[in-house]
């Protein structure tokens, strides 16, 4: 992977990272590429992904439910953690020039 | 008298008895705890609250309310939401995080529940990443038979907790075998049940098609207790089975089959070849294989199996893990809560700075391969790839069921490491997951007992896989073992607690 490439997935992962970083993560990143880079010599043809492992024994179904408000307004109590907050209102750098 | 050696039925009886209170009970091992602090095992301790919850359910054992498990202290890994007690996954992002709300573990073990009181929140690798618990922001949890050496990962605080004698049972949270190995490494009884039992919500999510919480106490007898009272449906969790309740002590102390026989007449052991491959230390072949023995002397049959894609596991896992990863912990950007960066110049930066300084290196590395393998062009190639042979991969376990009736082999290739040992470099301490992976890929239950002690004196650890929702034979049969053996009972000598 070269440093172009990292820097495009430390984008797409929101990330930033330094040049020295750059270097050691490309090292690593290229040791786990590796490491999976066996499931491509596996022949899969014909079989289904298992995206939730209960499946394999039982029909799912998506779980819905009622669409009515089951939890009290908790403002305060959801805003107790908020690292800027203003008068009930979550603070941001501007977005807008 | 020594309350840490207590069982918890023996914890209830002496409560009800009025031998001791809850809040006295209570104050025993937060004491023990305040004398240990260098296991580094809890990440945040609140007396305060810890005594309101003795004191309500020392009025509820007043009154005749008390259940089974009332008044008996317990520990919570740090990756369950709690109100009262910080909630920071071991991670800087959440250094001072105060959850709104209790996750459903806690809610429902906790006073409007079963009545246990919170001894406070256990250390583990940040965001359940590790299997060590080197990764925790806080400094790793020590293994408490020797604190030159991990506690294992990532339930590690939790692990250390119950083998030192600082809380009677804890909670854990296994992806690919948090509760398994750190329990194997400290010498204690754990068990992850099947998929969706146990209600997700309010626990902090790392990979959640493979998380499950489960129990990890000083025996298959306790960890039942606590299953029946944290396990059921769940509608705030979509992935919770629309199950009725389940009894997982109704087996414990019968016999496998007919009464009068042998304890585990007719049980087949299935012993998958894979889990006895090069790579697999002497001394904990030889400790498996003599319970292996044990449990044939208890009258079961051991039957050669064989579960060929097993070394796949490594690949699969470290593919649909990270890629569930990058997704779950997209959420924090330093706006609603977490960590926020001090200095940005606009909001890209912003939240770029405040998860590049708020998540550790463990993290942010499992983040850029999650993102890697769901971009544009390797989707298919890896995440649809793995799904596919994660299939197969549980396809093969059934296959091994038809033969027996569980599964056994070792919980790790090796007892404990050296701390710093491993951490150096990430894909050597991710092969030392070979044989807890494969049970999450599938769903399956999996539990770890005592069964050995190495060279260095530490702890070893057989692992038990069963077949979807077969957790009550699992445990019947570990307490069969437990009866029969003494390894459980071991604990750590010096167990490090000043006088």
């Amino acid at each position: 992977m070269n440093i172009e490439e990292i820097n495009h997935l430390a984008k797409l992962s929101g990330l930033e990272l330094d040049p020295h970083q750059t270097k050691q993560v490309s090292k690593e990143l290229e040791n786990i590429l590796n490491l999976v880079a066996e499931l491509q010599s596996i022949d899969t043809t014909g079989v289904e992904p298992l995206f939730h492992p209960i499946a394999l024994i039982e029909q799912l179904s998506q779980a819905l439910r009622v669409d009515i408000v089951s939890e009290d307004n908790n403002r305060t109590n959801n805003m107790l953690s908020a690292p800027v907050s203003h008068k009930g209102l979550y603070l941001v750098p501007k977005v807008i020039e | 008298m020594n309350w840490h050696e207590k069982s918890l039925t023996e914890l209830s009886n002496a409560l009800s008895a009025k031998e001791i209170s809850s809040v006295e009970l209570t104050q025993y091992f937060l004491g023990r705890m305040a004398r240990s602090k260098e296991f580094n095992a809890y990440l945040d301790v609140q007396e305060d609250f810890s005594l309101r919850d003795a004191r309500a359910a020392d009025q509820k054992i007043a009154r005749g309310e008390a259940g089974p498990l009332t008044g008996i202290p317990i520990a919570h890994k740090d990756v369950f939401v709690t109100k009262d007690w910080k909630s920071t996954a071991a991670s800087k992002m959440l250094e001072n995080f105060l959850s709104p709300y209790d996750a459903r573990v806690v809610e429902l073990l906790g006073t409007n529940g079963a009545g246990m009181v919170c001894l406070g929140k256990t250390n583990m690798d940040e965001f359940a990443m590790g299997s060590s618990n080197e990764n925790s922001a806080y400094g790793a949890a020590l293994n408490p038979w020797n604190t030159s050496y991990v506690s294992g990962g990532s339930s590690g605080g939790s692990a250390v907790a119950v083998a030192a004698g600082l809380t009677p049972i804890a909670t854990g949270t296994d992806t690919g075998g948090s509760i398994r190995q750190p329990a194997a490494f400290c010498g204690i009884t754990g068990i992850k049940p099947t998929y969706g039992s146990v209600s997700r919500y309010g626990m902090i999510a790392y990979a959640s098609s493979l998380d499950q919480a489960g129990p990890m106490g000083k025996s298959a007898k306790d960890c039942a207790l606590i299953l029946n009272a944290i396990s059921g449906h769940d509608p705030r969790d979509s992935t919770s089975l629309r199950k009725g309740a389940m009894d997982y002590q109704g087996l414990i102390g019968k016999p496998w089959s007919t009464p009068g026989g042998l304890p585990l007449q007719d049980l087949r052991i299935g012993v998958p070849e894979e889990y006895f491959a090069q790579g697999l230390q002497e001394e904990v072949r030889n400790s498996v294989q003599e319970a292996l023995k044990k449990f044939e002397e208890l009258g079961a049959t051991c039957i050669a199996v064989s579960l060929p894609k097993t070394k796949l596991s490594i690949p699969v896992y470290y593919v649909l893990a990270p890629a569930e990863a990058s997704s779950n912990l997209s959420r924090y950007d330093g706006v609603r809560y977490g960590f926020r960066a001090k200095e940005y110049k606009d909001l890209n930066q912003m939240y770029e700075r405040s998860r590049s300084e708020g998540f550790g290196a463990e993290v942010k590395r499992r983040i850029l391969i999650g993102t890697y393998v769901l971009s544009q062009g390797y989707y298919d190639a890896y995440y649809l790839q793995a799904q596919k042979i994660r299939r197969i991969i549980a396809e093969d376990f059934q296959a091994a069921f038809t033969k027996c009736d569980v599964l056994m082999g070792p919980v790790a290739p090796q007892a404990a490491w050296k701390v710093g040992e491993k951490s150096k470099d990430p894909v050597e301490m991710y092969l030392e997951d070979i044989y807890t992976l494969s049970p999450n890929l599938a769903g399956l239950p999996a539990m770890s007992i005592p069964c050995g002690m190495s060279q260095q004196g530490l702890p070893i650890g057989l692992q038990i896989i069963g077949n979807y929702f077969s957790e009550a034979k699992m445990l019947q049969i570990a307490d069969q073992f437990q009866q029969n053996s003494s390894w459980h009972q071991l604990a750590p000598t010096n167990s490090g607690v000043k006088k």
